[in-house]
C-alpha cells in the first residue's frame, strides 16, 4: 500500500516536472507564449475539456467510463441554439440545455446500473445517438447570433485579469470535486467501488445509485461545457466538440487515474489538463493543424498507459535479476 | 468427502453445459430475430415505396454493405476476444488514401501490387494495435481510441505532403473496375465480401485457433490455464482486423473513386453497430459471422429504406447509436429469459 502511494506521489511529481518542461519549451518556441493574452487563450481553449474531465475522473475511479460526453456537449449546444433562435430567453435556453444533459446522463446511468451493461459499449452507443440527435435537431445549420452578454462568458475574462470566466467556473468545480473525492465518504466509496465492486456492495454501498448519480453529473457537466463552448465560438453547431472524448480521457489517464478504477487523484488530472493545454497551444503556435494535434494527443493517451506499464515491467525484471544475483551469491 | 466433491464437479459440469447451450440458443434466437426484423423493414418500406423491392435495389443494398461487412468481420474477431477495435475507420481511411495515391503516381503498375500494398499497410497498423494491447497491456479501448486519432492524423500528414484529394480521373480504370466488375452477373465487391465471410466463418467454426478465440473471450483465465496463448491470439485478432481494414480500404478507394484525408471517418460506429446488432456478445466468447452479416444487412437495408422514404440522412447516426443500445439491451433480456426458462425446466425434471 505504501509503495502504491509513493508511486502515485512520484507520478504527480513527474507531471509537475513535465508541466515545467512544457512551459520552458513553449517560451523557447514562441516569444508570445508567456504573454497574458496567450495564457488567456490557452486556458479558455481547454476549459470545456477540463470541466468534463472532473466527473470523468470520478467515473473512471469508480470503474466505469463515459465516452458520450462530447456528443452530449454537442446536443446541449444545438438545443441551446435552437431555443435562442426561436425567441426564448437565454436563461431558459441554458436551463433546458442543462436539462438535456441531465436526461442524457440519466439514460447512460440507468442502462449501466439497472441492466448491468458495460458502460464502454453503452456510451459508444450514446456517443453515436446523442451526436446523431444533434444533427437531427439542427441539420447542417448553425445558430450564431448570440447576445454579447452571453458570448462574454466564452470570450471575456474576469475584469483586471487574464483569467477567462470559464476558468473561474472550472476553479469552483475543482474545489467541489476535490472535496467530494478526497475529503468525503462519497470519495472513499468511489475508490472502494473501483477496487472491488462486490466488496463495496457487501460493505453497504449502494453501488447502483452512486454510479447513476455519477453519470447524471457527467451529463449535466457536459451540457455546461456545451454552454461554454457555444459562448466561446458564438456558434451552436451539431458537430461542436466532435472527438473531444479523446482529450477528456487523455487528461484523466495522463493524470495518473487507473483505467481499471480504484486509483488516481484530481491533482494529477489538473496538472495533466495544463500539460495538454500547453501542448495544444505550442502546436498551434508553430502552425500545426488540429487533425495533426489530435495525433499527438492520441500518442499521449497511449503513452500515458503504456509508459507506466513498461516501467513496471522493467522494475520487475530488475528485481528478479537482483534476487537471482543474491541467491547465486548465497550458493 | 469424495461424493461431495464429485457432486460439486457434476454440478459445475452441468452449469458449464447449460452455459454453452444458453449461448447457442441466444445465437439462434438472435439470428431468427434479425431475419424477422429484416422482413419487417422490407415489408414496411416496400408497401410505401414499391421500387424498394426491385432486384436492382437489393443489389444496391448489398453493394453498400459489402465494405462495411468486411470490416465488421475483422471487428468480430477482436470483439470475440473481449476487446474492441475503435481504429477501424482510420485504418480504412489511411489505406484507401495511400492505395489511391499509389495508383495515381504509378498508373501503369500491376493491380495486384497496389492491392497487396493496401492490405500490407492495414496489416501493419493492426499489428501495432495488437502489440500495444497484448504486449503493452494497454486496454483495447484506450489503445484503439489513441490509434484512431494517430492513424487519422497520419492520413492528414500524408495528404498535406502529397495531394489533398485523389480523383477518379487520376487513377487507372483497372483499379476502379475492382468495384464495378461483375462475375456471373454478381458485382465483384459483393463476391469478395461473401468469400471473406465464408473463409473467416469456416475458420472460426472449424479451426483450432478459431475455437481458441471463443475460449479466450468467454473465460480468459481458464483459457490461459489450459495452455491457450492468449496474448498471441489477441495480437492475431487485431492483426486480422487491420488486414481486413486494409482490403476494405483498397475497395473503398475503388468504389468511391474520390478519396481525401477524411475518408471513412466515423466508420467505427457503423461497424460496431453491425457487430453488436449481429449478436456478437460484447463480453466476448459468443457470436457468429452469419449473425454479423445479417446485422450489417439489416443496417444497410434500414439506411436504404430511409433514403427511399426521403427521410433525412441526419437520422442515420442516431439510428446507429440506437441500434447499438437496443441490441445490447435486448441481448441482456434474451439471455436472462433463456436462463430462467432453462432453469425452471430443469427444476421440473
Amino acid at each position: 500500500m505504501k509503495r502504491v502511494k509513493s508511486l502515485l506521489i512520484s507520478w504527480e511529481a513527474l507531471l509537475a516536472i513535465l508541466l515545467l518542461i512544457s512551459i520552458v519549451i513553449g517560451s523557447v518556441v514562441s516569444p508570445y507564449f508567456l504573454s497574458g493574452f496567450n495564457f488567456n487563450a490557452l486556458t479558455s481553449n481547454i476549459m470545456e475539456i477540463a470541466i468534463m474531465a472532473l466527473p470523468m475522473t470520478l467515473i473512471i475511479i469508480a470503474g466505469e467510463i463515459d465516452l458520450s460526453v462530447a456528443s452530449t456537449l454537442g446536443l446541449a449546444s444545438v438545443v441551446l441554439g435552437l431555443l435562442w433562435e426561436s425567441g426564448h430567453p437565454m436563461w431558459l435556453a441554458i436551463g433546458v440545455a442543462l436539462l438535456v444533459g441531465l436526461v442524457a446522463g440519466s439514460l447512460n446511468g440507468l442502462l449501466v446500473t439497472k441492466l448491468a451493461l458495460p458502460s464502454l459499449v453503452i456510451t459508444i452507443g450514446t456517443l453515436a445517438l446523442y451526436r446523431g440527435l444533434a444533427y437531427v435537431v439542427l441539420g447542417d445549420q448553425a445558430v450564431s447570433d448570440f447576445p454579447t452578454s452571453f458570448t462574454n462568458l466564452g470570450f471575456g475574462s474576469i475584469p483586471g485579469t487574464e483569467i477567462p470566466w470559464s476558468g473561474l467556473i472550472f476553479a469552483i468545480l475543482v474545489v467541489i470535486f476535490v472535496v467530494a473525492l478526497h475529503f468525503s465518504r462519497l470519495g472513499r466509496q468511489l475508490y472502494a467501488m473501483g477496487n472491488n465492486k462486490e466488496a463495496a456492495r457487501f460493505s453497504g454501498i449502494n453501488v447502483g445509485r452512486v454510479k447513476l448519480m455519477l453519470f447524471m453529473l457527467s451529463g449535466v457537466i457536459a451540457a455546461l461545457a456545451g454552454v461554454i463552448f457555444t459562448a466561446r465560438f458564438s456558434s451552436a453547431r451539431p458537430d461542436n466538440a466532435l472527438g473531444f472524448e479523446l482529450y477528456v480521457v487523455t487528461v484523466v489517464l495522463l493524470g495518473g487515474v487507473n483505467i481499471f478504477g480504484g486509483r488516481g487523484s484530481l491533482l494529477g488530472v489538473v496538472l495533466a489538463i495544463f500539460i495538454v493545454a500547453i501542448l495544444q497551444n505550442v502546436l498551434s503556435l508553430v502552425n500545426i493543424s488540429g487533425d495533426i494535434q489530435s495525433l499527438a494527443i492520441g500518442l499521449l493517451l497511449i503513452l500515458s498507459v503504456l509508459g507506466p506499464n513498461i516501467a513496471q515491467r522493467i522494475q520487475v525484471i530488475i528485481t528478479r535479476r537482483r534476487l537471482a544475483a543474491g541467491s547465486s551469491k548465497q550458493v | 468427502m469424495t461424493t461431495a466433491s464429485q457432486e460439486v464437479k457434476r454440478a459445475k459440469q452441468r452449469s458449464q453445459v447449460s452455459q454453452a447451450r444458453l449461448l447457442g440458443l441466444v445465437n439462434r434466437v438472435r439470428e431468427l430475430g434479425l431475419l424477422v426484423v429484416l422482413l419487417l423493414i422490407i415489408l414496411i418500406v416496400g408497401v410505401q415505396a414499391p421500387r424498394f423491392l426491385s432486384i436492382d435495389n437489393f443489389e444496391q443494398i448489398l453493394l453498400s454493405v459489402a465494405i462495411l461487412a468486411i470490416v465488421a468481420v475483422g471487428e468480430t474477431l477482436v470483439v470475440l476476444t473481449r476487446n474492441v477495435d475503435l481504429s477501424v475507420g482510420s485504418m480504412v481511411g489511411i489505406t484507401a488514401f495511400v492505395t489511391a495515391y499509389f495508383f495515381k503516381q504509378l498508373p501503369g503498375i500491376n493491380l495486384l501490387l497496389g492491392i497487396l500494398l493496401g492490405c500490407a499497410l492495414g496489416l501493419v497498423l493492426g499489428m501495432v494495435n495488437g502489440l500495444i494491447v497484448s504486449l503493452g497491456r494497454v486496454p483495447a479501448i484506450v489503445a484503439t481510441l489513441g490509434t484512431l486519432y494517430v492513424y487519422r492524423g497520419l492520413v492528414f500528414i500524408i495528404a498535406a505532403n502529397t495531394t489533398s484529394q485523389v480523383n477518379a480521373s487520376d487513377v487507372p480504370t483497372g483499379y476502379l473496375a475492382l468495384a464495378t466488375t461483375q462475375i456471373f452477373g454478381i458485382p465483384a465487391l459483393i463476391l469478395i465480401a461473401a468469400v471473406i465471410a465464408v473463409i473467416v466463418g469456416y475458420f472460426l467454426h472449424a479451426s483450432h485457433t478459431g475455437r481458441q478465440l471463443y475460449a479466450v473471450g468467454s473465460n480468459p483465465e481458464a483459457a490461459n490455464m489450459i495452455g491457450i496463448r492468449r496474448d498471441w491470439l489477441v495480437f492475431t485478432a487485431f492483426a486480422a482486423s487491420g488486414l481486413l481494414c486494409g482490403l476494405a480500404g483498397v475497395l473503398w478507394g475503388a468504389r468511391f473513386a474520390t478519396v481525401d484525408a477524411t475518408a471513412a471517418t466515423g466508420l467505427e460506429l457503423q461497424v460496431i453497430a453491425a457487430v453488436v446488432v449481429g449478436g456478437v456478445n460484447i463480453f466476448g466468447g459468443s457470436g457468429t459471422i452469419l449473425g454479423v452479416l445479417l446485422g450489417a444487412i439489416v443496417l444497410g437495408t434500414l439506411q436504404n429504406g430511409l433514403n427511399i422514404l426521403n427521410i433525412s440522412q441526419f437520422w442515420l447516426q442516431a439510428m446507429y447509436g440506437a441500434a447499438i443500445i437496443v441490441a445490447v439491451v435486448l441481448d441482456a433480456f434474451i439471455t436472462r429469459w433463456l436462463r430462467r426458462t432453462i432453469l425452471s425446466r430443469r427444476k421440473k425434471a
